[in-house]
């Protein structure tokens, strides 16, 4: 009885913080979330379910859709699904891209219903390997392809600004690059150095092998050279640890950073991090999301689909969502 | 008795006294926050539908379901061999050296920590025997995990079981086998439920076991046999993940 | 009959069997741990690996020096020894000694229920309530350190503590304590001095595997400590064995990812130490009592 008790109490346990979890997500996306696209996003979900349900294949399908048709209950008109292309397309790679990649694959798979895109987050390195050797269609790397690796095409499918933030209490508004490079590599270790009050700087950031840690450290230039107060394994941890820390400078993925009011982000040499400034180049701290693929494979036509779909300019709003910007 | 003695006595008793109450505050105050915290964002949509990248929602339905695969596959291995051996220990081992070998194999098993699980499940199942991540590398995982806990707590049970009855059923010309299904099994079956239930407990409560074996996917899978195979998070692992990911 | 005999013999090589099962996977971790942590050992160098205080796996010049992490994970064992075991000591003896049926029932209960709470449980409410909290107190630029692993450490290995250490002072035989009571000691007294050395080593099994615990836990760990490659002092954010292999497993390649199969094999190393370590304790607990 009491072990059952204690069992019970585990389980409410983890259903309660995941319940947790989710609140604070869904509430960070919905003010995020542009209504057009969610709109479009429903349409698809009940077209799929209707094409699904007629095809009726296989029973677990029908179920799936099924469950999507109940949760989605707005009528709503036609739009295009495509039945006649079926298969598996693999994908690996960044894990910084996670939240690009897992959109984009949603939105395909309710395009291509007979599609199934998998996404292995295993690292830019490994995402390139993987697409060199042919054991993914598609690499993944948030970092641009290096002259030694040759054979190999690089599709932009997203830029994203690496935004460096600080907590709000902080008064500093803007910091050049070789401030930031100071007060990453411990030159400078207290804010008064630059401009703010006096006190401290606890330096948070990724860990070793991290996309976003390259990208910050080897355009900052800092690279090997960062004497960090904690290494993290998550943009959303970064950003936490930043919201509840006053002394704190970090790093994180402008999307993540800019929708979020626990942190603040600072300008970097008077420039603005915002959407247009990274899409005009003129915001330094910024990176590319790089689909790869070798050139002496053939893609298969589920693969070739899916690269398609993720450049074709509609999924702007999509990458968008996920916090990047099409190119 | 002098005074420094009682009041020896009675200090002794206060810190006693802290020590417990420390305890069993520290286990009100963890449970409180977490319910108090949790138990309002339980809905029905969280419990019945799955995450969706686009609309940003988190749904735990897949990882519920997962959870309740994990559990079943893992029990369905594990509970026959460590019965199993439980039995050899106490019925049928004669060579003492035996029995102290596997007692020490068991209590080694038990001390392992789950990272080491993960990294060697990680290699043997998902790598090696290119299981991909899924359902099937994570129980199977977990399987040699829990063997310990169900083979010592049959193991304690077996022990109670009266050696007259067995003495009984032999002397009335079963064999051995029989004598162990008919009496012995069933005089278990307590115990063997505990050991389950303890088991269970465990595999809802790991994560550093299965990040690298059952993976952290969140795709519903309904069809059990494909769930084998397919990357699936259960309610811990993605409570790491989610924490991982969540703003704020 | 011959049926019943093939039978019979069928079931107990069954059973044999069954009883391998665990010896045949101790052999397998093993070998794997070993086969697989080897090579980056040899390719570093035993002792630059072991004793080189710097961790830089992914750096141009990269440098793997895991003695930051041991000792990490020896100081937080330790620290969490110091807090967990009092804490952990005391309530057994109350539970075995001093309190009533119903209030032992309680406090029990509740020890089972914390040892049946998850170690992300543990790591999150660390990290938010926690963390935050030593930041503020000690004044800290940076509340993720040492001592927040010690503390989440300490609270998780008590009911490993307080459960082995109870059955052992509640298998002294009665005679022993009416006996010093008798003489004229006061119940502390006899419960210190006469029921705690009669089951030392049941207790020592208790503390033994409260440290096999600390030193293996690795997600808590992970969501208090920073993990920070710093050779470890209290309020310096640090990385345990365990985390460091949980950090960057997930990106790793090449000789980065061997290198951390080489810590799990040093933290195999030290775990097995520690139940052998056990296994002799309850052994002679049990030649005691005979």
């Amino acid at each position: 009885m009491k072990r059952i008790s204690a069992l019970v109490l585990a389980l409410m346990m983890v259903l309660s913080l995941a319940a947790c979890g989710s609140s604070t997500d869904s509430t960070a996306d919905t003010t995020e979330s542009s209504t057009e696209s969610s709109t479009e996003e429903t349409d698809t979900t009940e077209e799929e379910a209707d094409a699904v349900e007629e095809e009726a294949d296989t029973a677990e399908e029908a179920d799936a859709a099924e469950e999507e048709a109940d949760v989605v209950e707005e009528e709503t008109d036609t739009t295009e699904t495509n039945v006649d292309l079926s298969g598996t397309v693999s994908t690996n790679g960044s894990t910084s891209m996670e939240k690009v990649m897992s959109i984009l694959i949603e939105a395909f798979e309710e395009q291509y219903p007979d599609v199934t895109v998998t996404y292995d987050a295993t690292g830019s390195g490994a995402g390139i390997t993987a697409a060199t050797e042919g054991s993914a269609d598609i690499g993944l790397a948030s970092r641009n392809l290096k002259d030694e690796e040759t054979g190999l095409t690089a599709y932009v499918v997203a830029i994203d600004g690496i935004a460096v933030i600080i907590n709000p209490s902080n008064g500093v508004e803007d910091l050049t690059l070789e401030q930031i490079a100071g007060l990453f590599n411990g030159t400078i270790t207290n804010w008064s150095e630059v401009g703010g009050e006096d006190m401290e700087v606890a330096v948070i950031g990724r860990e070793a092998g991290s996309g976003t840690r390259d990208g910050f450290e080897s355009v900052v230039g800092v690279e090997d050279e960062c004497v960090y107060d904690q290494e993290l394994t998550s943009t959303g941890s970064v950003i936490t640890a930043v919201a509840q820390n006053q002394y704190a400078i970090g790093y994180a993925s402008l999307s993540e950073a800019a929708e979020d009011d626990s942190v603040k982000v600072i300008s970097v040499d008077g420039v603005e991090a915002t959407e247009e400034t990274v899409k005009d180049g003129s915001y330094a701290i910024q990176r590319n999301f790089n689909m790869v693929v070798s050139d002496s494979a053939t893609l298969s036509d589920a693969a070739q689909a899916f690269l398609d779909f993720c450049l074709s300019p509609e999924v702007a709003d999509y990458i968008a969502q996920a916090g990047a910007i099409q190119p | 008795m002098s005074a420094s003695r009682r009041a020896w006595n009675n200090a002794v008793k206060i810190i006693i006294w802290v020590c417990v109450v420390l305890t069993v505050a520290l286990l009100i105050g963890l449970i409180g926050y977490i319910l108090i915290r949790g138990v309002p964002y339980i809905t029905v949509e969280l419990l019945t539908t799955q995450r969706s990248a686009i609309n940003g929602t988190i749904g735990i339905l897949p990882n519920i379901i997962f959870t309740v695969y994990l559990i079943l596959t893992t029990l369905v291995v594990a509970l026959p061999i460590g019965i199993g051996g439980a039995i050899y220990l106490t019925e049928y081992a004669k060579n003492r050296r035996v029995v102290s070998v596997i007692e020490f194999a068991t209590e080694s098993l038990a001390g392992i920590p789950s990272i080491i699980y993960g990294l060697v499940g990680m290699m043997v199942f998902v790598q090696g025997m290119s299981m991909g991540s899924g359902i099937l590398a994570g129980s199977l995982t977990l399987a040699i995990m829990i063997l310990p806990n169900i083979l010592r707590t049959t193991q304690e049970a077996l022990k109670t079981v009266p050696q007259s009855y067995r003495e009984g059923a032999v002397g009335l010309g079963a064999t051995k086998w029989h004598t162990i299904w008919t009496i012995v099994l069933p005089c278990t079956l307590d115990g063997v439920v505990g050991g389950a239930i303890l088991s269970v407990g465990k595999i809802v409560g790991e994560s550093a076991a299965l990040l690298y074996t059952a993976g952290t996917g969140y795709k519903l899978v309904t069809n059990y046999i494909q769930a084998l195979g397919t990357s699936s998070g259960s309610l811990s692992v993605m409570l790491y993940v989610y924490y991982r990911s969540m703003a704020r | 009959m011959k049926v019943r005999d093939t039978i019979e013999k069928f079931m107990n090589g069954l059973f044999f069997v069954c009883g391998m099962v665990s010896i045949a996977m101790v052999v397998l971790i093993t070998a794997y741990m070993v086969v697989s942590g080897l090579p980056a050992i040899i390719e570093i160098g035993p002792i630059e690996f072991l004793f080189g205080t710097e961790w830089a796996s992914t750096a141009a010049d990269p440098k793997y020096g895991i003695l930051p992490f041991i000792l990490a994970s020896v100081y937080g064992t330790f620290g969490a020894c110091l807090i967990g075991v009092p804490v952990g000591l005391m309530t057994a003896i109350f539970l075995s000694k001093i309190a009533g049926k119903k209030t032992a029932g309680v406090v029990r209960t509740a020890v089972e229920l914390l040892s049946g709470i998850p170690s992300v449980v543990y790591g999150l409410v660390g990290a938010i309530i926690l963390v935050p909290l030593i930041m503020n107190l000690f004044e800290l630029k940076n509340g993720t350190c040492l001592l927040a692993a010690i503390l989440v450490l300490a609270v998780m290995i008590l009911p490993s503590i307080i459960s082995v250490s109870e059955t052992a002072l509640s298998a002294v035989p009665p005679e022993y304590e009416e006996g010093s009571l008798a003489l004229g000691a006061t119940e502390m007294e006899t419960y210190f001095k006469v029921s705690l050395p009669a089951a030392r080593s049941g207790v020592a099994a208790g503390i033994v595997l409260g440290i096999g615990r600390a030193v293996g836990e690795a997600m808590a760990v992970m969501m208090v400590a920073g993990n920070v490659a710093n050779m470890p002092s209290l309020f310096s954010s640090v990385t345990f064995l365990t985390t460091a292999i949980a950090k960057e497993m997930s990106y790793s390649s090449g000789l980065q990812r061997q290198a951390l199969y080489s810590i799990g094999l040093i933290l195999f190393l030290f775990i097995m130490i520690i139940n052998t370590v056990m296994g002799r304790l309850l052994k002679k607990g049990d030649g005691d009592k005979k």
